[in-house]
């Protein structure tokens, strides 16, 4: 099992990933900068945390540019798994492997906390381990963490069974609660909360070690 | 060239120091050198009204590798590792502009620690503002904190913790001191020394702009009513620059290239090359020669003067060895930050400054470094302080017996509490349920209570007759009552439920959630804790970090209040089961050239020299920050202290959250009822009077090792230290913390209030099974420390000797409403009623598993009651499960939540 963590100039989740991949892997991740135009072989990319180019103009809108991105795009259409978090997400819309956009959060400020989620769709690798309706509690931090998309994206997103996480606590407004969306294949999602910051009961749990693992199991 | 006196006095420099510059350099400087100087010798840059107090504090111990004097401390962590800390006040620009002066303080501090080759793991601050009422508050509260959290956010580094005031004393000087701490490689510590000539000397990061001229003059002067004219005088912060300064400078560390570095923080280019190039004197040769023309500039036409003195963020200085430079500027070029050789090292022992093609300065780093004025300002005696005598105060009783024919007695009890005293400010009433169909309800109110305030009560009383009442004897009297005895006007736990929602001990959730404290997945205990635990990266260690002072101590004796600050840090610090390590300080004070502002300096730095001294807690690093001071108004003493401590297994640590249901509560340390100085009195009864608490520094210390020793060996569940609001205070805490209620009995027969809201030292609460409570009690009775049962967790309410009853979900809406309500935005809706089902359909919506009964509970659509089972519960203690619900319906029911009550379960 191979797998690559894309590093933008200030994405600061980068060594978070890293150590959660090494965890549910046993291997190395390839940790691969934006300006490479190459990516090496992977069975799951992630595109981490942060604040790339320190959020400016649009979160995400610069690195969704950056050279590696168009490898991470042809990959995510050749169907392997793209996991994008928080930053990670926002690149991923911004690139249009995802449908809707991240705005600011509902209540204006920045959010950092323990919340609960629901297992919505578990028709991708993603989420095929857990049961429909299961709950999880992973960390959010962000700040532009509002997802928004039109009334028939939205629409669309929810019959197709894409939606892969809800908040039980909207902690940011986002439409339909919705906190991870996958692609229209499911091989790509997008999730604002942090399931790599919760990989030891050390740290506040362990649902992120259990959803890398079953992550990975549903990989292979 | 001669300077006239209003260029002189616009540089910060009296006419005497003029004439010692004069002397010094044997010549008149011209601008640019006077502007260098100025700087050189303000009060920032050269601690002149400080220096030689500092010198009496501890800076040596085993585990210190470098001490003060260098950009931050360096302490030994064991396996070649060190952890690099200090912590910086921000002070002036963020009263100015509060989003950038506080964003810039992070960035300056960050860069302090990672210019000596550490990564910065974990953030901290200390911040005061004025009172919570006053205009301003609102504002630089929520700029403050934004832009801590903006910055320190984006640079991916955790904010794990610190602590909030607010005191009118800040209102137009309000403090915001940031903590870094760092962890290195003890073989891969960089200092700033440039010893040697023929170096070259670089510069990376940021472009050099107009921005922030003279901030170090500016923090080193007074404020007036045109001080907010100053903000242009602000740094902008740029934390996506910052972050690939850093990224950058730790790659470049790793090879073997830096002779020395230096950050350009207050007055930038210039204190960065005099004092990495008086380093290089002091080991041998050293001197700087710079060319100006290839700085990287962010604006055409800039002076040298601009360039010297400009604070613009982001930027470092770093002597190379020969020949590396373009193995270095790879590295900076792959980051995206500029790099440039803008002049080389010597042994001249001057700073020769080019632009254009002449020398525009030439001065010996001699006297810009080491001849600035060492003034021992003059400072008062500190008189003594008397101890308070316990404050009596008038109050009213009334009594009303009731004895029932039928009917339900506590609903009669509480629907009479309820109409005609709940919620009246100093009146308090509980119920004493004296057999089956009597109760006796006994209200209190303060003399300053509306006249009235019984009538309503007593008719009421008298008026139950159809209810069922047999019969209804009623009494009213005035007595004098001592406050160390009641609270007033309140029971003990009205009086816990107002302390427990005021400012100073409110929750800090709001704040909290605005940083990022989990980023770097290293944070075992974030914020809301006695210290912050962070995990030594790949290791089983751990750094606890706390930060701690009592302004209102040192005020009123700023020895004791300076002992103070550092016990209870040293106590926070073991709380979580660390060994103390060293601190490092804010010293922040108001104008100096007052001997009695000089006097409570001289006694809080002799205060904590002696508790450093006895805590084995050496003084690393520090910062001072004096001048806060508006109009002649000045801040309370408040030298804020940050302290590092080590465990070695980050698992053998204490929570103050972890105690479970039938868990006893244990109080360590001796409990006097110390009154002088507490919240308890001065927010409850307005009285700031008497002696503050003594601290007993062995006592300190057999009490923080004995905690210690017991998280290490024994069942101990939860550990809280006690300090603002006393034992109940923190007792409170713990229970609102682990979401279980508490069954207190009061250990003392007189003196009640004292012994719950006193603020004694060196005490701790912890939690253990109860079956191992006398065992625990026997071990420190062994240890030499006092301890004493104090009750049992579990239930959903605190019941203070079996009949004063505060419910758990209350406290915690109380305690949590505090710091948001001011933001909340004040438009009054109707609340409409609204049907059971809807809400039903909005708890399946948001937990689609949950089995919901609601029940209308006064038959009018407005009052209900949910019991809600869902598997979201699963694993969330009481208080959790409630705060769950309420978010997943905030902002869909409005006003109404308060309204509803909620029954939770998990399903399992």
């Amino acid at each position: 099992m191979q797998t690559a963590v894309i590093v933008h100039p200030a994405a600061n989740c980068d060594r978070d990933a890293q150590v959660a991949l090494r965890a549910a892997t046993g291997n190395e991740p390839a940790m691969v900068w934006h300006a490479e135009t190459e990516l090496p072989q992977a069975d799951l990319i992630v595109v981490p945390g942060g604040f790339s180019y320190g959020d400016y103009l649009r979160s995400g809108a610069m690195a969704a540019r950056s050279p590696i991105m168009g490898e991470v795009a042809k990959r995510a259409g050749d169907g392997v798994p793209v996991l994008g978090i928080c930053n990670g997400f926002q690149i991923l819309t911004e690139a249009g492997l995802l449908p809707g956009a991240l705005l600011r959060n509902a209540h204006i400020d920045f959010v950092c906390g323990m919340r609960t989620l629901r297992v919505d769709s578990t028709d991708s690798p993603f989420t095929r381990g857990y049961e429909s309706g299961a709950y999880v509690r992973f960390p959010v931090a962000h700040h532009d963490g509002n997802f928004e998309a039109d009334e028939e994206t939205l629409n669309r997103i929810e019959g197709e069974g894409r939606v892969a996480f809800r908040y039980v606590e909207n902690v940011n407004g986002s439409a339909r609660a919705i906190a991870g969306v996958l692609n229209e294949k499911g091989n790509v999602l997008g999730m604002m909360p942090h399931p790599e910051r919760v990989i030891s009961p050390l740290l506040g749990g362990e649902d992120g070690a259990v959803f890398f693992r079953q992550l990975i199991e549903a990989i292979q | 060239m001669t300077h006239s006196p209003d260029t002189i006095a616009e540089h910060g420099l009296k006419p005497e120091e003029y004439d010692r510059l004069v002397s010094s350099l044997g010549r008149e400087p011209n601008l640019l050198e006077l502007g260098i100087f100025s700087v050189m010798w303000s009060e920032h840059c050269s601690y002149k009204s400080s220096r030689r107090h500092l010198a009496k504090l501890p800076t040596k111990g085993e585990r210190v590798i470098h001490g003060p004097g260098e950009n931050a401390g360096v302490v030994d962590i064991g396996d070649g590792q060190a952890v690099i800390f200090k912590m910086e006040s921000h002070n002036h620009p963020s009263f100015i502009e509060p989003y950038q002066g506080a964003a810039t303080g992070v960035g300056g501090i960050m860069r302090d620690v990672f210019t000596m080759g550490a990564r910065p793991v974990a953030m901290m601050n200390a911040l005061r503002f004025g009172s919570i009422d006053h205009p301003k508050t609102k504002r630089l509260l929520s700029g403050v904190v934004a832009g801590i959290g903006g910055y320190g956010n984006c640079m991916g580094v955790p904010t794990v913790g610190g602590e909030t005031n607010f005191d009118p004393a800040y209102d137009d000087n309000i403090l915001v001191n940031a903590m870094c701490v760092g962890i290195a490689d003890q073989d891969k510590i960089f200092l700033s020394a440039a010893e040697g000539a023929g170096n070259p000397v670089v510069y990376v990061g940021s472009k050099t702009g107009r921005d922030g001229i003279h901030g170090a003059t500016m923090a080193s002067a007074e404020f007036d009513e045109a001080s907010e004219e100053k903000r242009p005088t602000v740094q902008v912060g740029d934390p996506f620059t910052e972050k690939l300064l850093l990224e950058a400078c730790l790659e470049l560390m790793a090879k073997d290239a830096i002779l020395a570095i230096q950050d350009m923080g207050a007055a930038g280019l210039t204190s960065s090359s005099v004092e990495m190039a008086a380093g290089g004197i002091a080991a041998g040769a050293g001197g700087f020669d710079m060319n100006l023309d290839n700085v990287p500039q962010r604006e055409e036409g800039m002076t040298p003067y601009e360039m010297m003195l400009s604070e613009s963020q982001e930027r470092m200085l770093m002597v190379l060895k020969p020949g590396r430079e373009d193995e270095a500027r790879a590295i900076f070029d792959k980051w995206g930050v500029d790099f440039a050789v803008i002049g080389e090292t010597t042994d001249s022992g001057k700073l020769v400054i080019r632009h254009g093609g002449e020398v525009v300065a030439d001065l010996p780093v001699g006297p810009l470094a080491d001849e600035a004025p060492n003034y021992d300002r003059a400072h008062t005696a500190l008189p003594d302080v008397p101890a308070l005598e316990d404050p009596k105060v008038v109050v009213r009783e009334a009594e009303v017996r009731l004895t029932l024919k039928d009917g339900d007695l506590d609903a009669v009890t509480s629907a009479l509490i309820e109409e005609t005293l709940a919620g009246r400010a100093d009146v308090a009433g509980i119920g004493i349920t004296e057999g089956k169909r009597q109760v006796t309800i006994l209200a209190r109110a303060s003399i300053d209570a509306a006249s009235d305030v019984f009538d309503a009560f007593l008719s009421a009383a008298r008026n139950l007759g159809e209810t069922g009442v047999a019969e209804v004897e009623t009494e009213e009297e005035e007595t004098t009552v001592s406050l160390a005895d009641t609270p007033s006007g309140d029971t003990m736990l009205t009086a816990l439920a107002r302390m427990m929602a005021l400012p100073d001990l409110c929750s800090r959730a709001w704040i909290w959630s605005q940083y990022d404290h989990t980023v770097m997945g290293d944070t075992v205990q974030g914020p809301g804790g006695d210290a912050a635990l962070v995990r030594v990266h790949g290791t089983d260690k751990a750094l606890a970090i706390s930060t701690d002072v009592t302004p209102r101590y040192c005020l009123a004796d700023p020895r004791m209040g300076g002992k103070q600050a550092v016990a209870e840090s040293y106590r926070n610090l073991c709380a979580v089961g660390a060994e103390p390590l060293a601190i490092t300080n804010c010293l922040n004070f108001a104008n100096p050239e007052k001997p009695e502002i000089m006097a409570q300096f001289v006694g809080c730095l002799e205060g904590m020299a002696e508790a450093c001294e006895a805590l084995s807690t050496p003084v690393v690093s520090g910062n001072v920050s004096l001048y806060n001071e508006t109009s002649g108004k000045g801040i309370p003493p408040t030298p804020a202290i940050g302290a590092v401590g080590l465990l070695q297994d980050a698992k053998a640590s204490a929570r103050m959250d972890g105690a479970r249901a039938g868990d006893a509560l244990i109080a360590l340390g001796v409990t006097r009822g110390w009154l002088g100085q507490s919240l308890y009195l001065r927010d409850l009864f307005a009285l700031t009077e008497g002696a503050p608490p003594p601290v007993d520094l062995a006592a300190e210390r057999k009490a923080g090792e004995l905690v210690r020793k017991l998280i290490g060996t024994s069942p101990v569940t939860a550990v809280h230290d006690v300090s603002d609001g006393g034992i109940l205070v923190a007792a409170a805490e713990m229970a609102l913390g682990c979401g279980e209620g508490l069954a207190l009995t009061t250990p003392v027969k007189e003196r009640r209030a004292a012994y719950w809201f006193g603020e004694d030292q060196g005490r701790y609460l912890i939690a253990v099974p109860a079956a191992e409570a006398d065992n625990v009690v026997l071990k420190c009775a062994m240890g030499g420390v006092q301890a004493s049962r104090l009750g049992v967790f579990g239930g959903d309410a605190i019941v203070l000797d079996g009949r004063d009853r505060l419910d758990l979900l209350t406290l915690h809406r109380l305690h949590e409403d505090t710091l948001p309500s001011l933001f909340e935005t004040t438009e009054e809706t109707e609340p409409m009623p609204m049907a059971a089902d809807d809400i039903r359909t909005l708890i399946l919506d948001a937990m689609p598993d949950a089995e919901v009964e609601i029940t209308d509970l006064a038959g009018d659509g407005d009052h209900y009651k949910a019991r809600i089972v869902s598997s979201a519960f699963d694993g969330l203690n009481r208080v959790q499960q409630h705060q769950l619900v309420y978010k997943a319906l905030k902002g869909r029911m409005g006003g109404e939540l308060h309204a509803l009550a909620l029954e939770t379960a998990p399903k399992d």
